[in-house]
Order: C-alpha cells, then structure tokens, then sequence
C-alpha cells in the first residue's frame, strides 16, 4: 500500500486529494473541454488550462478587477468563481472581443484615449467597461444615482455614473481620467 | 486554495438532510464570501455544495398586500435593478449598489450577503491571530488591538466586530423576515433575531442551526418604505465596507414626522436599531435639527466605543440625521 503524506491538522484526509474533472464551456464562441480541480478558479482554468493569459490575476482576492471575464454575457471576477460550477456556460474574456481582426470600439477608444500605462488591469477594465455600458443601457442605477426611484437610462452615463461603476476596477498606474474618457466616448458612440 | 469536493443540489431536501448531516459541508452560491473565507484559511470546509440550480429561489416578487420577497439566489444586481424594489423600497436598492463592485454585485446572492463574516481583519488575518470567531477560546486581538472600525454596541469581551453587509441594515430597518427551511419544514425568522450578539459564543453569527437553508426574505409592506434611504460613510468613496452607515425610512404627514424606522450599519454585531430615536422623533418637524438632534442621541446613552473608534458616536448620530432629511425629502 502506498503511504500518504500525513494531512495538516484542520484538513480531511478524504478531502486531501479531490479528484479531477472536466467541465465543457463556450470560450469566446468555442466549445472547450477543460481538466480541473473542484478547487480551481476560473481565473486559473482560463490561464493556465486554456493558455488564455490575457485575463490577470492581481489580488486573487476578488479587490482589484484585473481578472474580469463576462459569464453568460454579465462581468464577473474570475478569480472568486469556481470553474466546476460553470460547466456548460459561455465565458467572453478580452482574447474574444476583437472580430475579424478589427478591435472591439472600447479597446480602440483605450488606445485613442490612452487609458493605460502598464497594462496589467487593462483587459479587466475593458471587459468591465463594455458590460457598464450594457448595465446603463439596460436602466440599471448606481450608488451615484441620485434617485434610484427614477428610470435610468443610457444618455444619464455621465462621467461621475462611470467612475462610480468602474471602482471595482483598480489601475496604480491612475490611468482614471483617461480610462473614463475611453468609457465616456464608447458610451457616446455605441 | 485548501482542497474540497463539490457537488450539485439536486433539490432543496437532499440539500438540506446533506447539510444537517456534515458540520465539514457548506453551501455554495455567489461564492464571493466563501472562496474568500476559504483563501484566507478562516473557514476550511470539506465539501462545498452547489445550491445555484435549486429550482425558484431567484425570483423577487411584489407580494398581493404591498410586501416584497426576494428569493434567497437574487443576485444584488438584479433586486437593485427591479423597477418595484427602486419604486417601492429605494432603501434596499440604494444598500445593494452602495456595496461591493459591479462585478460582485452580479455575483452575490441576498441569502449569502446577510450570512457574510465580519470584516475584522483579526478574524481575516492568514497568520491565525488570536480571535474567538475563528478559533474560540483563542481571544480577541481587536479588543486591545486596533479597533477603529470595530462596534460602539453590543459587544463583549470576547467579540468586538461588527457586521459588513448593507442590506441587512435596511431589511432591519423594514422589519424584514428570513424564510428558512430546515429538517423540521420551514420558520420565518423575524431579521432583530436573526443575527445574534457576540456573548460568548462569537463564533455563532446567526440564528440558523445545521440543515437550514436560506429560502427568501420577505419585507412586509410599510407606510414608510416609499420614503427611505441609505447613506454610507466609509475611508474611500466607493467600493468599501462602512465605517457607519443609516438605512431611514419615515412616514410623514407634510413636514411633521409620523413614524421614523432608523438602523445602523458598522457599529454593531449586527445591524442595530435605534428603537428609542424612532418613538422620540415622532411628531417632530423635519426642519427642527435641534430638536431633531437630542432625539436620534436618546438612542446613544448605551453607547460604549473602544479605544479607537470614539469618533463613530458623533458621526453616527449625524448619518442618521442626514438620512433622516434625505428620506424626509422623498415623502
């Protein structure tokens, strides 16, 4: 019989060694089958299962935003979301949105703008910014909403509505103003 | 990330009799607070179980005599975009979106957020400080330690947190009930008795007992729900635990307050109301701050701030007073 390492105090034996599994998902329009963990993030799935490397990993601790991805169409972060739980499901990050070679209208107004100096949370601002753009869209309020009791609608996005649904999305670089500007004219034109 | 199994609920039943079975199992749904916990090593589950496909706990619906429930499996997005929920009870909405981040609020679940564990970083801390909450018996580093954010009420020797989650402040407020279903069917939990005082006995959060699942929180119609509001004052302006926060809600007849519903966030073990302001505000004008005044402070006398957190008295008073005028403004 094989011998196991003893398991630290407070950890179940039988939880020791989970055994693996696939989950099936739609990854940026494709069917993917991946090998995981019940353990294992989607976050870590993407990366390192799937080599998708464009989403970041910054806090791992759900405070930071760099590990946006849309899940059924809404932003999630990836890195408080377990993988098992989302078999079946269709997983946008930053490596689906450019279509035919032409970029997504956000990530060209990140460039038009220069939202961005070292780029680490910039996949996670974008897929943030295009999903606060449909949540305005779709009459959603926010906490800088000053009557929620009134509809929201898309032409009230003002620049105070956009920094306040992009504080989940940290940049150390404070590339803020222009990160707004970005938002600000997708907004306008999309 | 410590090692567990996961598996799915099939119905509310199994999950139950699963739960009521194995003190190592947890529910899962948004996962937000859980995976956190789990990171952080303060709560080491074996098997976690995926509640997410219980059939009709989503839903939020407008109740025939004017109340509201709101499935345990909403997520916070949704309940603060419902056009009746924003109509009807602004406060609920406004505590959502005053919490976490977008991405979050698409995440997390009503029954989850008003289980979430305190924020203390004693309690969080990876390198295992001493805290009755994680490890009972152990102490509580926050008493002496730095305690700035910690409770001015209701708290013990042996537990000085406070409670983090924002809509818990305005269901109290609502006199909102949790539905519970567990091994014995199911009970409605009036919210005053649902999250518990420390005592001695810290590491129980709430009133809920092994094999119980959150089903719903209902929130009876109220006269003065329409008038409420939220107002949260925290170290940054947005995405942030409260420092001290007001769920108020008040009837009015013109300028002349009928009836007031005032609770706090961030000052205690759990959101606390402030039941002797509410009888002295009545009949007063919402235009008389001086009368105003002494009457949201007849609910401070058993005030009892740490070393660090004496500036939470006076700030709370003014928080309620502010979202006093604000809700006021809305009748």
């Amino acid at each position: 019989m094989r011998t196991r390492t003893k398991p630290a105090l407070n950890v179940p034996s039988d939880a020791v060694h989970p055994a693996p599994l696939s989950i099936r998902v739609i990854v940026n329009g494709q069917p993917r089958t991946i090998a995981v963990e019940p353990r294992t993030t989607l976050l870590e799935a993407l990366r390192e299962g799937l080599a998708l490397t464009g989403t970041k990993k910054g806090c791992d601790r759900g405070e930071c935003g760099a590990c946006t991805v849309h899940l059924d169409g809404r932003r999630v972060l990836s890195c408080m979301t377990l993988a098992a739980m989302q078999d079946g499901r269709r997983i946008t990050t930053i490596e689906g949105l450019a279509k035919d070679g032409r970029l997504h209208p956000l990530q060209a107004a990140f460039i038009e703008r220069d939202g961005f100096q070292c780029g680490f949370c910039t996949s996670g601002q974008i897929m943030s910014a295009i999903a606060v753009i449909e949540e305005a869209k779709a009459g959603w309020p926010s906490a800088a909403t000053v009557d929620v009791a009134r509809p929201f609608t898309a032409a009230d996005l003002t620049t105070t509505e956009i920094r306040e649904r992009m504080s989940g999305n940290l940049c150390r670089c404070a590339c803020y103003p222009n990160i707004v500007d970005a938002i600000a004219d997708a907004a306008e034109t999309g | 990330m410590h090692p567990f199994s996961l598996s799915r609920a099939g119905d509310a039943a199994s999950a139950i009799a699963a739960h009521a079975q194995d003190a190592t199992l947890a529910f899962i749904a948004g996962g937000t607070d859980l995976l956190g916990l789990i990171k952080d090593r303060a709560l080491l589950p074996q098997r976690l179980l995926d509640i997410n496909s219980l059939p009709d706990l989503a839903r939020i619906e407008a109740l025939t005599d004017g109340g509201l429930r709101i499935g345990a499996l909403a997520r916070m997005s949704d309940v603060a975009a419902d056009a009746g929920v924003r109509r009807r009870f602004p406060v609920i909405a406004e505590a959502l979106l005053f919490a976490a981040s977008g991405q979050l609020r698409n995440m997390a679940t009503i029954g989850g957020n008003i289980l979430q564990r305190t924020r203390c970083p004693y309690f969080r801390d990876g390198d295992d400080l001493p805290c009755n909450k994680r490890r009972p018996g152990s102490g509580c580093a926050a008493l002496h330690g730095l305690n700035r954010s910690h409770a001015i009420f209701g708290w013990s020797q042996d537990c000085v947190a406070t409670h983090a989650s924002d809509v818990a402040v305005a269901f109290a407020a609502l006199d909102a009930r949790v539905i519970v279903r567990g091994r014995a069917g199911e009970r409605s939990i009036p919210f005053a008795d649902f999250h518990r005082l420390p005592g001695d006995t810290p590491q129980r959060d709430t009133a809920l007992e092994r094999g119980d699942l959150i089903v719903a929180v209902e929130v009876p119609a109220a006269e003065e729900a329409r008038a409420s509001h939220y107002l949260k004052v925290r170290d940054r302006q947005s995405y942030e635990f409260a420092l001290v926060s007001a769920a108020v809600a008040v009837a009015t007849d013109g300028r002349r307050i009928r009836s007031a519903r005032l609770a706090l966030g961030g000052v205690a073990h759990k959101p606390w109301r402030l039941s002797a302001a509410e009888r002295a505000l009545r009949g007063l004008s919402l235009d008389d701050v001086e009368a105003l005044k002494p009457a949201i402070a007849t609910s401070f006398a058993d005030a009892r701030p740490l070393a660090h957190n004496g500036f939470k008295v006076e700030l709370a008073r003014r928080v309620v007073l502010r979202a006093l005028q604000t809700a006021g403004g809305r009748a």
